[in-house]
């Protein structure tokens, strides 16, 4: 294995990398036995607490409603805020100062704003002053929230999006005639959301995760508050941590490998730009970690 | 019924009755001590990851790279909450804390900077790939070691353009602190709950800690966006 920042490892190299190795691995080895011992101590490696989990009971009672709790907030939040996030994206872009500074100052504040925030005021909101019922309020909050802050980050992957887009796009489609809206939706849109499209599937990794607070603190039944009341039945708290993290990492890893995979594909074909927006486009984007940068130049 | 919205004549008044009817600012306060204390903790453990992650050691390059692909996928929730329920009340960590308070502001420092510190290595790794290979090609031509090349010539460049991916991240963690209201710490979030729930202004309550957060975020964001195109290596 080589690299930029050493070179194919030679003898004394190589024994080197031997010793770094084993005592690398002896350290992981003395903290998995030392976490081992601790699970053992506190009785949390009893087969009575991890055989629930090999029953339909666990899954199809628990865990499995709350995933589809988790996936549909998801989804609801994500097709909500994809035509509100494109609208502001490209208002923002406007020629109009009239129009292009307010919906800038809306998508810059949303994005401040932490998405807890958001919900919970939602929440109370929906409490106060509509008529939504009790059982349905903590979706309507939890999908609220998300799309407030949702739409605001898509907004700005929208207008990268479009900004990613060779220049010489607008300038033929204004040299055949056609005006700034007629660009926009028959050129530029149709262009940029096949370049968007690795962005905005990882953007839905951030939504699922996000949704995990709506099951904390508004009472959302989601995969999160699942594992509470599995974890009441079964007295298994830490088993029921470890399964449920895994099923999440199972999820965002699928819509992560997705999305590079998108990626790559995009960037192969021969048909439009070649314009793509990577993955980690925006902040706090838990992106596709192979692929997106530099094509793996240094590791 | 009137309308709990109508707004009050006396607005600002209310707003000084709150700041005293509710510690505000001590909230805000202990938002901004974890803030500070996790991206401290999280920078550190982040380079040391983004250290493992491009080192000739193929074990270490495999931890690295397993520990942010799984802590990156996990609901920062589900950390936070693990650490109280799991960590805490099962293991009996209490991180030398001897009050309830404490050890929940601890282990939601703890929890945040395990979660941080994978988009830390993230964004030094992106920046270490923005090094130009005829940097680490001199330095391995003038015999430098890998640990010399990526402690005086790559990293010291890669931090430098990675200002500005480490303020997102920062600007981020701010706003992930919210969560440690699952656990009980007073922070925003944990007073914005309880005060929404107990005052009739809604939506006075929503715009005071929003504000609070747009003052958090929004200098930081535009300070280090600054720093970040000043300290850039021209290229």
């Amino acid at each position: 294995m080589s690299s930029v920042l050493y070179d194919t490892p030679g003898p004394r190299a190589k024994r080197r990398n031997v010793v770094f190795s084993v005592v690398f691995v002896l350290v992981l080895a003395l903290v998995a036995w030392w976490v081992w011992q601790k699970m053992g101590d506190k009785g949390q490696l009893k087969w009575d607490l991890w055989e629930p989990f090999t029953t339909s009971e666990a899954w199809t009672t628990y865990l499995l409603p709350g995933l589809g709790n988790t996936l549909k907030a998801a989804a609801l939040a994500m097709v909500i805020a994809l035509p509100l996030g494109a609208f502001f994206g490209i208002a923002r872009m406007s020629d109009h100062r009239w129009v292009r500074v307010p919906a800038g100052a809306v998508v810059e504040f949303f994005r401040a704003i932490p998405v807890l925030l958001l919900m919970l005021f939602a929440n109370e909101f929906y409490a106060r002053s509509t008529d939504v019922t009790s059982d349905d309020r903590p979706l309507y909050a939890v999908v609220t929230g998300l799309v407030l802050y949702n739409a605001s980050v898509l907004a700005e992957i929208v207008r990268a999006g479009i900004l990613a887009l060779p220049k010489g796009q607008t300038e033929a489609a204004h040299a055949i005639g056609l005006r700034k809206g007629q660009t926009m939706t028959s050129i530029l849109l149709p262009q940029a959301v096949t370049a968007m499209l690795p962005a905005i599937v990882s953007q839905l990794v951030v939504i699922v995760k996000d949704t995990a607070l709506g099951g904390v603190m508004i009472g959302y039944t989601e995969l999160l508050s699942a594992r509470q009341t599995l974890a009441a039945n079964y007295a298994n708290v830490i088993p029921s941590f470890i399964v449920v993290a895994i099923v999440f990492v199972v999820v965002n890893f699928a819509l992560t490998s997705f999305a590079s995979w998108l990626e790559r594909r995009l960037r192969r074909s021969k048909r439009g730009t070649g314009a793509v927006l990577a993955p980690d486009t925006v902040e706090d984007n838990p992106a596709a970690i192979n692929g997106s940068y530099g094509a793996g130049t240094y590791a | 019924m009137p309308s709990p919205y109508a707004t009050h004549p006396e607005a600002r008044e209310i707003v000084f009755d709150f700041l005293e009817g509710y510690d505000v600012l001590g909230a805000f306060w202990m938002t901004v001590k974890l803030t500070a204390l996790s991206a401290l903790g999280s920078l550190i453990w982040g380079t040391l990851l983004a250290g493992m992650r491009v080192s000739p050691v193929p074990l270490m390059r495999g931890f690295a790279t397993v520990y942010v692909n799984i802590v990156r996928n996990i609901p920062l929730t589900v950390i936070i909450l693990f650490t109280s329920l799991g960590l805490a009340d099962i293991f009996g960590m209490t991180l030398g804390a001897s009050d309830f308070k404490v050890q929940g502001f601890r282990l939601a420092v703890l929890g945040f900077i395990a979660y941080t510190a994978a988009f830390v290595c993230e964004a030094l790794r992106s920046g270490i790939n923005t090094v130009p290979l005829g940097q680490a090609e001199a330095a391995r031509a003038i015999g430098l070691s890998f640990s010399q090349t990526l402690r005086l010539i790559v990293l010291p460049q890669a931090f430098r353009s990675v200002i500005g991916p480490l303020a997102n991240v920062l600007i981020a963690l701010t706003k992930n602190t919210t969560v440690a209201a699952a656990i009980g710490v007073a922070e925003a979030a944990y007073l914005m709950k309880s005060m929404i729930e107990n005052e009739a202004q809604t939506l006075l309550v929503g715009a005071v800690f929003a504000f609070g957060f747009v003052v958090l975020t929004l200098p930081t964001g535009l300070f280090l966006g600054w720093l970040g195109k000043r300290m850039a290596v021209k290229r």
